[in-house]
């Protein structure tokens, strides 16, 4: 009895030590990756259309995504916000309330949460199956390095797309909220933009809100990456690596903002 | 996807991504409004400056003519020391008088100044010395809670022999609140 | 020793301590058409991998024109790749690009060719394989065997001193079989290089190669030409070449007494 209780107690530990192993070597490995794709940079940066193919999927192909959920974003929040906002007659508060949440922490996060399952999994999926249809060693075998091929083009693609898709959704929702705000509530036109100006500071919130987003840009692609390049050779490997792409990148993405924030807030 | 309508979309996207940007700076943020050109900086001592924060606008007549560049405090007269720097374009009078105001009832707060009569105007490097502190929202409400107690009326004589002697002391702590 | 361009001097190698090549020597003279055979699992795959220097021996060297692959730095590996070119066993097109690009793709990465001169090149070789018509084609419009003469014909783009076939006629149909055949053939005979095929089909083989290695547990368990290995008394290639179903290669893998794991209920890591 004692016996398999203390059996099970070692099963136990060696499966979170074995687990922590893993986890430690794929860390390792997913940085030893992103060192290789900023080495191999300058080979990709000489034919820079290849990049530019990759902007238009990662970056162009969620547009759409992007400016539908921030329209929505802007005008639940600005519902919301006039909601609390009114019982303290400081209806007129409600563009900086939107603007600052969307500037500071809805639109890169949000951005970030939805490019890791828009773009990211299509990273995943698609480097994940060139490996398994030998694709990369082919490349390999021509004497092409696949890092400087099809790694970084897609690495600075992310790089590039991310605070760009951050800043248009911050502005689309921010007309989310005025559309809801001025036209729809009846706040004042005036009041909405010149307090919003007063309180919204270009270095401290938007300047800010673009280094968080390309931040979550390098993390969100890299992962995607990674996963994509370390995905067994098999369909279920392969789908096993699209899902962890998701869950990775939105838990990176919000410990991240925790961290950059208190940064922000701090300094 | 041939390379000229991938480009054509790109640079759509860019721009799109460069005029929210644009957008973000100039409508949303104040890059248009906290034009501040160049400016010269005076000290004022306060007793209380309440949630006074760097950065925070200086006003004369409802018009910005400066920020807030820092806030200090002297440990030898135990009192907040807060360095605000003014536009150039504007000259104040050596008796100008400093007050912080609050924006609203909950607003934040910000310097107010109101020019004096003199004929030396402030240098850089100058010191305020007629300041007005921040009036604190707690004291306020306990003032006028104590005030509204100890109005004459058929109460308990305790509380009318409490009243007789602390409101001038109250009084004049509050007198000369812009309010 | 220089009429060889690529020999394979005492390799050993193995994953994780269990060996997959013990000590394996061949040579493959230039202008050959030479064939490494063997059952499935006996790290056929992996040879072309340590020629292509993908991997590093145990043991021993491989060597192509003079370099010793595993002692050469990345720039040096790739310098030898050039001299390579590879068709994978399922084709390995990219699946982004077309038919034409994919033949494309190594003069456009590894040359400075104008764009005119490949696209005539690209044709070439393209027609080499008889789907200059299909030029146009995605790798998903293909058909297996159109796919695999995609492939070579990409093997081939900067005209190679080696290729390599990794098992060209697995999963075809008898036609495309013959055409891929062909193909290996006239092809190496008109580019003038050496060809390794790593096969277990044996007709077509036998058909192509001048010479054949037969590999099995991790060694070279026989050699010769087509015509020496079909007459060969050993009994190894005996049921090879005629795929008999039992002889020294067992039907079964190795497994416990049948009966007494049958009979052992406590057993439950079946």
């Amino acid at each position: 009895m004692i016996k398999s209780a203390l059996n099970g107690l070692i099963g136990l530990l060696s499966g979170i030590g074995h687990r922590m192993i893993a986890r430690t070597w794929r860390l390792g490995a997913g940085a030893r990756l992103f060192f290789l794709t900023l080495m191999y940079s300058g080979e990709s940066f000489r034919r820079f259309h290849l990049t530019l193919r990759e902007v238009y999927f990662t970056g162009v192909m969620s547009l759409l995504i992007i400016i539908v959920s921030a329209f929505f974003v802007g005008m639940v929040l600005a519902l919301q916000g006039y909601n609390t906002l009114q019982k303290y007659g400081s209806s007129e508060a409600i563009g900086v309330l939107v603007a600052l949440a969307l500037v500071r922490e809805l639109g890169p996060v949000v951005t970030a949460l939805l490019f890791a399952g828009r773009a990211g999994t299509a990273i995943t999926a698609e480097i994940g199956l060139m490996k398994t249809t030998e694709q990369l060693s082919a490349m390999e075998m021509m004497a092409v390095n696949p890092i400087a091929r099809v790694v970084a083009p897609r690495f600075w693609a992310g790089v590039i797309a991310m605070p760009i898709l951050a800043a248009l959704f911050s502005m689309v929702g921010i007309l989310g909220g005025y559309l809801v705000a001025v036209p729809l509530i009846g706040v004042d036109d005036g009041a909405f933009w010149s307090q919003m100006q007063a309180n919204v500071d270009v270095r401290d919130d938007v300047i800010n809100g673009v280094i968080k987003s390309l931040v979550f840009g390098v993390a969100c692609t890299m992962i995607a990456l990674f996963e994509g390049f370390d995905a067994p050779p098999t369909a279920e490997g392969v789908s096993h690596a699209t899902t962890r792409t998701v869950v990775i990148s939105s838990l990176t993405v919000l410990g991240l903002d925790f961290v950059l924030t208190s940064f922000m807030l701090v300094v | 996807m041939d390379r000229i309508k991938i480009d054509l979309w790109v640079g759509i996207f860019v721009a799109l991504g460069v005029a929210a940007l644009l957008g973000l700076a100039m409508k949303v943020g104040n890059l248009t409004s906290s034009k501040i050109g160049d400016t010269y900086k005076v000290t004022a001592a306060f007793e209380n400056i309440g949630g006074l924060k760097p950065n925070a606008p200086v006003k004369s007549a409802g018009v910005l003519v400066g920020r807030v560049a820092d806030i200090g405090f002297d440990s030898k007269a135990y009192e907040a020391v807060v360095t605000i720097k003014i536009d150039k374009r504007y000259a104040f009078p050596k008796d100008t008088f400093a007050n912080i105001y609050t924006a609203g009832l909950l607003g934040e707060q910000y310097v107010g100044l109101e020019a004096g009569g003199d004929e030396d105007v402030l240098q850089e490097g100058d010191k305020i010395t007629q300041t007005q502190d921040a009036v604190v929202l707690e004291k306020m409400i306990s003032q006028f809670l104590y005030n509204k107690a100890s109005e004459p009326n058929n109460d308990s004589k305790a509380s009318d022999e409490k009243a007789g002697k602390e409101p001038a002391a109250t009084s004049t702590e509050l007198g000369d609140a812009p309010f | 020793m220089s009429a060889n361009i690529v020999e394979i001097d005492n390799v050993s190698f193995g994953y994780n301590g269990r060996m997959l090549h013990k000590g394996i020597n061949m040579s493959f003279p230039k202008g050959k058409v030479v064939a490494i055979m063997g059952g499935s699992g006996s790290g056929k795959t992996t040879l072309l991998r340590l020629i292509g220097g993908q991997i590093k021996p145990s043991k021993g060297e491989v060597r192509v024109d003079g370099a010793v692959v595993h002692e050469q730095d990345r720039e040096g590996v790739y310098q030898l790749r050039r001299k390579m070119g590879m068709l994978f066993q399922h084709g390995a097109l990219f699946t982004d690009l077309s038919a034409f690009d994919n033949v494309a793709f190594p003069m456009r990465e590894l040359t400075n060719l104008p764009e005119s001169m490949i696209r005539d090149l690209v044709l070439l070789k393209l027609n080499a394989v008889g789907l200059r018509g299909a030029h146009k084609l995605m790798p998903t419009e293909l058909s297996g065997g159109m796919a695999r003469r995609v492939a070579l014909a990409r093997a081939i783009a900067l005209d190679p001193c080696i290729v390599m076939y990794d098992e060209p006629f697995a999963g075809l149909d008898p036609i495309s079989m013959g055409v891929i055949c062909d193909l290996i053939r006239t092809l190496n005979d008109a580019l003038g290089a050496t060809s390794i095929v790593v096969s277990h089909d044996v007709k077509e083989t036998f058909l192509i190669a001048d010479y054949v290695y037969f590999v099995a547990n991790g060694e070279v368990a026989a050699e010769g030409t087509p015509h020496d290995l079909m007459q060969s008394t050993l009994p190894f290639v005996h049921q090879f070449v005629h795929g008999e179903v039992d002889g020294p290669v067992p039907f079964h893998y190795p497994a416990t007494d049948y009966r007494s794991q049958l009979l052992n209920y406590t057993d439950t890591a079946i």
